[in-house]
C-alpha cells in the first residue's frame, strides 16, 4: 500500500473542487432567485408586471 | 413542468450512480500497475478530468460560433456555463497531477510542455471569466466572450499534442500515441467508464450553471423595465430571438 495517502489525497481533491464549485453556484443561484423575486414584487407593486 | 423536474432528478441520480460505480471500478476492478502500484490509480480521475475539460472548452467554442451566427442569449449562457465548469475540471487536473508526480517523479512540478500548456489553458479561461466581468453591456460582453472562447480553444489541441511534439517529463500518450503505446484492456475500459461518469457530472454542473445565467438575464430585463419601462419591450424581443 505504498503511496496510498497520495491516492486518497487526489480523490479527496477531486471531490473537494467539485463540491466547492457546486456550492458557489448554488449560493449564486439562491441570490439570483431572491433578486428575481424581489424585482417581480417591485414591478407588481408599480403595476407593470 | 413536473415531467421536466422528474427527468432532471433522474439525470442527477444517474450521474451520481455512475460516479459511484466509477469509484468502485477504479479501486476494485482496475488492475495494479507494475511499477507505480496504488498511486497509478490517480490516472483515471486525472485523465478523465482532463478530457472532460477539453470537451468543456470545445463546447465553449461551439457555443461561441452559434452565438455569433444567431445572437441567441442561450448560446452565451451555455458558453459561460461550460467555461466555468471546464475550469473546475482543469483545476482538478492541475492539483491531482502534482499529487501523482511527487511520489513518482520526486518533484511536485516542472515547466515541461504538457504541464505548461495546461497551466496556460487554465489561465486563458480565467481570463475568459474576467473579460465577462469587465464588460457591462450584455450584447458586447457576449460577442467578446464568443470570439475569445473560439480563439482560446486553440490551446486545447496544443495541450493534447504537447507530449507528441516534444519530449517531456510527462509520460507519453498511452492512448492514440502510435506504435509502442498502449494500455491494458481493463485499465482502458475503466478509464473510458470513468470519463463517461465525469462527463455526466459535467452535464449536471453545466445545467445548474446555465440556469444561473438565464436567471441573471431575466433579472437584467426586469431591472431595465423597472428603470426605464420603454426599454423592456426591445430587451424582450432580444430574448424571443
Amino acid at each position: 500500500m505504498k503511496n496510498f495517502d497520495s491516492l486518497l489525497a487526489a480523490y479527496f481533491i477531486f471531490w473537494a473542487v467539485i463540491f466547492a464549485y457546486q456550492f458557489t453556484v448554488a449560493k449564486r443561484l439562491n441570490r439570483a432567485e431572491e433578486e428575481l423575486k424581489r424585482l417581480k414584487q417591485q414591478l407588481a407593486l408599480a403595476g407593470r408586471a | 413542468m413536473r415531467k421536466t423536474h422528474a427527468l432532471w432528478l433522474l439525470v442527477r441520480t444517474l450521474a451520481a450512480l455512475w460516479m459511484a460505480a466509477a469509484g468502485y471500478a477504479i479501486f476494485f476492478v482496475a488492475p495494479d500497475e507494475r511499477t507505480m502500484h496504488e498511486v497509478q490509480r490517480i490516472f483515471y480521475i486525472h485523465v478523465a478530468s482532463a478530457w472532460t475539460a477539453g470537451m468543456a472548452y470545445l463546447l465553449v467554442a461551439v457555443a461561441g460560433v452559434l452565438y455569433l451566427m444567431n445572437r441567441q442569449p442561450r448560446h452565451d449562457w451555455l458558453g459561460v456555463a461550460a467555461a466555468e465548469t471546464g475550469l473546475a475540471f482543469t483545476t482538478v487536473v492541475l492539483i491531482t497531477g502534482p499529487v501523482w508526480a511527487k511520489p513518482v517523479w520526486g518533484i511536485w512540478w516542472t515547466w515541461d510542455a504538457r504541464l505548461t500548456t495546461t497551466f496556460v489553458l487554465w489561465l486563458m479561461y480565467i481570463a475568459y471569466l474576467l473579460i465577462r466581468n469587465l464588460v457591462e453591456e450584455p450584447q458586447r460582453r457576449a460577442v467578446l466572450a464568443a470570439v475569445y472562447g473560439i480563439f482560446a480553444f486553440a490551446d486545447v489541441p496544443v495541450v493534447y499534442m504537447s507530449i507528441r511534439w516534444w519530449r517531456t517529463q510527462h509520460p507519453s500518450a498511452v492512448i492514440g500515441g502510435g506504435a509502442g503505446s498502449g494500455l491494458d484492456p481493463t485499465m482502458k475500459a475503466v478509464l473510458f467508464f470513468t470519463w463517461g461518469a465525469t462527463m455526466a457530472l459535467f452535464a449536471v454542473l453545466v445545467r445548474v450553471r446555465y440556469r444561473l445565467e438565464s436567471l441573471r438575464f431575466e433579472i437584467e430585463l426586469l431591472r431595465q423595465e423597472a428603470e426605464e419601462p420603454s426599454a423592456a419591450p426591445a430587451a424582450l424581443r432580444l430574448q424571443e430571438n
